[in-house]
């Protein structure tokens, strides 16, 4: 209201700057003044990163993205998504005057006769593959360590959701070319679309443009792998990165290192040069892959054809587990009322999504057992969060399992066992082997949770064997420094939730909720009697060192 | 949920800040002690050590421009088609290694020598920031609730129950015009997938089984006992030249009509309604498998088992391909056949069952 009044000749306040130094500092004041650069680079030119070598991870990931992304901008120029059909004769003779589509020939063309087109078709395939397993490995850095612990159980949601997409994005990708192996996974997709009750024989018509295969699913699939879901996965990955900046790194225990800080090198210029380096030793290591090792050699395959199949059709290994799943399932089918329900399909279908969304939701389960309120930027040695860790592991069993189960076989011809028995094998080894594999690393957590506290009461082995005047021989022992020792006990040990008195102050019965039943034996399971080992206290560690010199 | 929250039930270590200083230091061992002095490297210390690595990373400068020149000319020079024997790659494409590997040593070197610069030359003092908690502080929490609430007044929507409920009905049902659009994506199923090519055919006017390599319709004799032979429909009204793969749907009808064909001894067929579908011990069965759809390739002539190579679904084509094993929930559809006059073999008429993976309408 009052800038009515306010005088026109009233500027806008006049920069009272000093001149310029040189050139670029001139250049950057010119930026300055319309982006307003300063401010920003104040808080982050100087930004602390720390050192760790597992924080790589997440950068090979971002790096493989970018290469997806150049390399992908590259192959739609040359390629045609086109089911329309045509007569190859291309330079690769044994497909000669053979009807292929339109985009299987221009798959043969970009191998063939672009120069360098063979080059970025695998450096573009074997980037996905590392992205793919980078997410994984990334994922477990940051489920092993905590590191998914508030603040950043909403970054974990993104990872997530980038490692859901680009499995997604990896199999529509892998379905392009229109070759033999591909037309065989997407009739796989085909049958599972077509299990869903109720919907899925629309929702495939739909898809397909009608019945199997049709002409459209190529262009429609191009348009979702290059446009839709990198489209989505380039701002998850922007609001992730973001994410990471303005919560910081986390970092391990040790000395100097507090929840309160952050302690490494500066943004510029080691983390620049490390971090930009690190680019391109990924591109270069990837490039070199792509001389080397041949993925996905779809010439060898042959067009898709609905009545032909290769032996040998496996999915990509990180499908490996669905395709376990839909393997091992038993094949039963409901027959009711005029309809079917495939459920031999349907419940593997259902399971895959499920384990995942399981994963998703860990942080926010862990942080109900343990009603932790506070932020945590100091990681959690494995160990010292055993039911996490075996969790994990169990997680990680579950899934080898089920790929056994996706490439049983591989697995049989491999090592000359029957392949039912594979099979047996991986329908009962998926319950049973992920429950051993949980108490076994459970175990071995509390072992070296153990070990820990006996080397911080008892210090480091010398390797040094004194005899006593009495004649006994003992190895000498030595204390540890107090940054080691401060680094070994500085974890966090919860206490089990209890459950509330039933009586009131006032001897009224309480009522307790199923809720609270649950989390109070949650809450025993992580963190109960038997499932961490007490860690030493400064008055144990005094005792023992005070007392009797030699231990 | 609060009374069994309490905050006295969590861990100490790091809410009560343990002290970084002297003191504390004395009289607990465990204490932090605060971050340790630097360490110089041989490159702070001496300066000749400190050049060679200058030296060394500018080398990897060098080689990348190098390899850099080296993709150019691998680019002109080698042709496209060309293959050479690497061991222990095999035969390759002499211009995919040569640019791969030009390619790859140009950015390595690019990124071996910052990474390089930056362990060796660049100073590694480790410095500590401060974090700064997510969370606003109080006062700016409410002072941000204040305005909000300002805002929601002066909007006046929790007063206007009745624009407040339209708009939310508005904005719930626009969204299904999105939906309606996709409509036209596809055709409906109808009844498409309970029939095949085999459906045009009539007892009076039969389709004859064309044998998919040579093209040739087929008589019983033509077919050994334990052998597998793939058959697609021939000619039929519709279709006067019979299946062809330059026909415009071919793709969609052979993903339905492809047929397998085997011999068996009559009296091994088990099943009975089986034997009587096929002609002297051939039987025709969909080569569709039931599961998700894969053909199915792999027969095995002493146990007349058929094996789907994508999940291992196993029939058994002498007990009316009957499921014995994997994830395939129901038989793999058989078709009827019989012989035309001049001995061929034909269909009467199309399968009894829909081929292929199940869905929901499939009625048995
Ligand atoms: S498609 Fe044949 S077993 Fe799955």
């Amino acid at each position: 209201m009052s800038s009515a009044s306010t005088s026109a000749k009233q500027a806008a306040p006049a920069s009272t700057r000093d001149k310029p130094a040189n050139k670029a500092e001139a250049a950057a004041d010119w930026v300055d003044g319309r982006l307003g650069i300063y401010s920003l680079a104040k808080a982050n030119l100087r930004k602390i990163f720390p050192d760790h070598w597992s924080f790589m991870l997440g950068e090979i990931c971002l790096y493989s993205f970018i290469i997806i992304i150049l390399t992908g901008v590259y192959l739609t120029l040359f390629f045609k998504p086109s089911m329309g059909e045509v007569i190859y004769n291309g330079s690769y003779s044994p497909l000669d005057g053979i009807r292929v589509s339109e985009a299987y020939a221009s798959t043969l063309n970009i191998s063939f006769e672009v120069r360098g087109g063979l080059l970025i078709r695998q450096i573009h395939h074997w980037a996905a593959i590392v992205f793919v397993a980078a997410m994984f490995v990334h994922m477990m850095r940051v489920f092993f360590t905590g590191a998914f612990r508030k603040p950043r159980e909403i970054n974990w949601l993104f990872g997530f959701l980038l490692l859901f997409l680009g499995f997604f994005d990896g199999f529509l990708g892998y379905s392009l070319p229109d070759d033999l192996l591909s037309g065989t996974g997407i009739r796989f997709m085909e049958g599972a679309i077509l299990a869903v009750p109720l919907v899925g024989t629309y929702i495939s018509f739909f898809l397909f443009g009608g019945e199997f295969p049709g002409t459209d699913i190529v262009p429609r699939f191009f348009t979702i792998h290059v446009l839709l879901i990198p489209g989505i996965m380039l701002g998850l990955l922007v609001a992730h990165l973001i994410l990471v900046f303005y919560h910081k790194h986390t970092q391990w225990a040790g000395p100097g290192k507090t929840e309160k800080n952050v302690v490494g090198m500066p943004l510029m210029p080691v983390y620049m040069a490390k971090a930009g380096g690190f680019f391109f030793l990924v591109f270069g290591i990837i490039a070199a892959m792509s001389a080397i090792a041949s993925v996905n050699p779809v010439w060898a395959y042959g067009p898709y054809r609905p009545d032909q199949v290769s032996t040998d059709a496996q999915p990509d290994w990180y499908m490996g587990f669905a395709e376990g799943l839909i393997r091992v399932m038993p094949g039963w089918e409901i027959r009711a009322w005029g309809h079917t329900l495939n459920l031999g399909v349907f419940i593997p279908l259902m399971l895959f999504p499920l384990v995942l969304a399981a994963i998703a939701v860990y942080p926010f389960i862990e942080g109900w057992i343990t009603g932790d309120k506070r932020e945590h930027h100091i990681l959690d040695r494995p160990r010292n969060a055993p039911v996490r860790t075996a969790l994990g592991a169990a997680w990680i069993s579950l899934y080898l399992v089920l790929l056994s189960g996706g490439g049983n076989d591989l697995i049989a011809t491999h090592f000359h066992l029957s392949l039912n028995d594979i099979t047996y094998f991986v329908r009962i080894g998926s319950f049973v082997v992920p429950v051993v594999v949980f108490f076994v690393t459970k175990r071995w957590c509390l072992g070296l949770q153990r070990r820990d506290k006996e080397k911080v009461l008892h210090g480091r082995e010398t390797g040094v064997i004194k005899r006593l005047p009495h004649g006994e021989f003992i190895e000498v022992h030595a204390q540890l420094p107090q940054g080691t020792l401060h680094t070994l006990t500085s974890h966090e040990q919860y206490e089990p939730v209890e459950l509330p008195a039933e009586v009131d102050e006032n001897g009224v019965a309480r009522k307790v909720g199923l809720a609270t039943k649950t989390r109070a034996k949650l809450s025993e399971g992580y963190f109960g009697e038997g499932n961490q080992i007490p860690k030493p206290t400064p008055e144990e560690h005094k005792e023992i060192t005070s007392g009797h010199g030699h231990h | 949920m609060s009374h069994d929250m309490s905050d006295d039930k969590l861990p100490q270590a790091h809410a009560a800040g343990e002290g970084h200083g002297e003191a504390a230091v004395a009289d607990n061992p465990f204490a932090d002690p605060g971050l340790p002095p630097h360490e110089p490297r041989r490159t702070d210390i001496d300066e000749r050590a400190a050049k060679r690595a200058e030296r060394q990373v500018s080398l990897l400068f060098i080689v990348s421009m190098l390899a850099t020149v080296g993709f150019i000319a691998s680019y002109v020079s080698i042709d496209a088609d060309r293959i050479v024997y690497i061991f222990p790659l095999g035969h390759i494409s002499a211009l995919n290694f040569a640019l791969g590997m030009t390619l790859g040593v140009a950015l390595f070197c690019i990124g071996a020598g910052a990474v390089h610069w930056a362990r060796t030359l660049m100073s590694d003092v480790e410095l500590p920031a401060e974090r700064h908690a997510i969370e606003a502080d109080d006062e700016t929490r409410a002072d941000v609730i204040e305005q909000f609430k300002t805002g929601a007044a002066e909007s006046g929507f929790g007063r206007r129950k009745m624009i407040r409920n339209t708009l939310i009905g508005s904005m719930a049902l626009v969204p299904l015009s999105g939906v309606m659009l996709l409509r036209d994506l596809g055709p409906l199923p109808e009844k498409k997938l309970d029939v095949t090519g085999w459906n045009e055919a009539t007892p009076n006017a039969p389709i004859r089984l064309v044998n998919m390599n040579t093209n040739e319709p087929m008589k019983a004799e033509d077919i050994a006992v334990g052998s597998l032979t793939f058959a697609k429909p021939g000619p039929s009204a519709l279709r006067p030249a019979g299946l062809q793969e330059s026909d415009e749907d071919f793709q969609e009808a052979i993903a339905k009509d492809a047929l397998m064909l085997i011999r068996i001894q009559p009296n091994d067929i088990k099943d009975a309604d089986s034997a009587a579908l096929g002609f002297e011990g051939v039987l025709a069965y969909s080569k569709i498998c039931t599961h998700v759809g894969c053909p199915i390739s792999l027969y095995e002539q002493q146990t007349h088992h058929a094996l789907c190579p994508c999940h291992q679904s196993t029939f058994d084509l002498s007990d009316g391909a009957r499921v014995i094993f994997g994830p395939a929930g129901h038989p793999l559809p058989q078709l009827k056949i019989v012989t035309d006059a001049s001995g061929y073999l034909v269909a009467p008429g199309g399968f009894e069952h829909p081929v292929g993976p199940s869905f929901w309408e499939r009625s048995e």
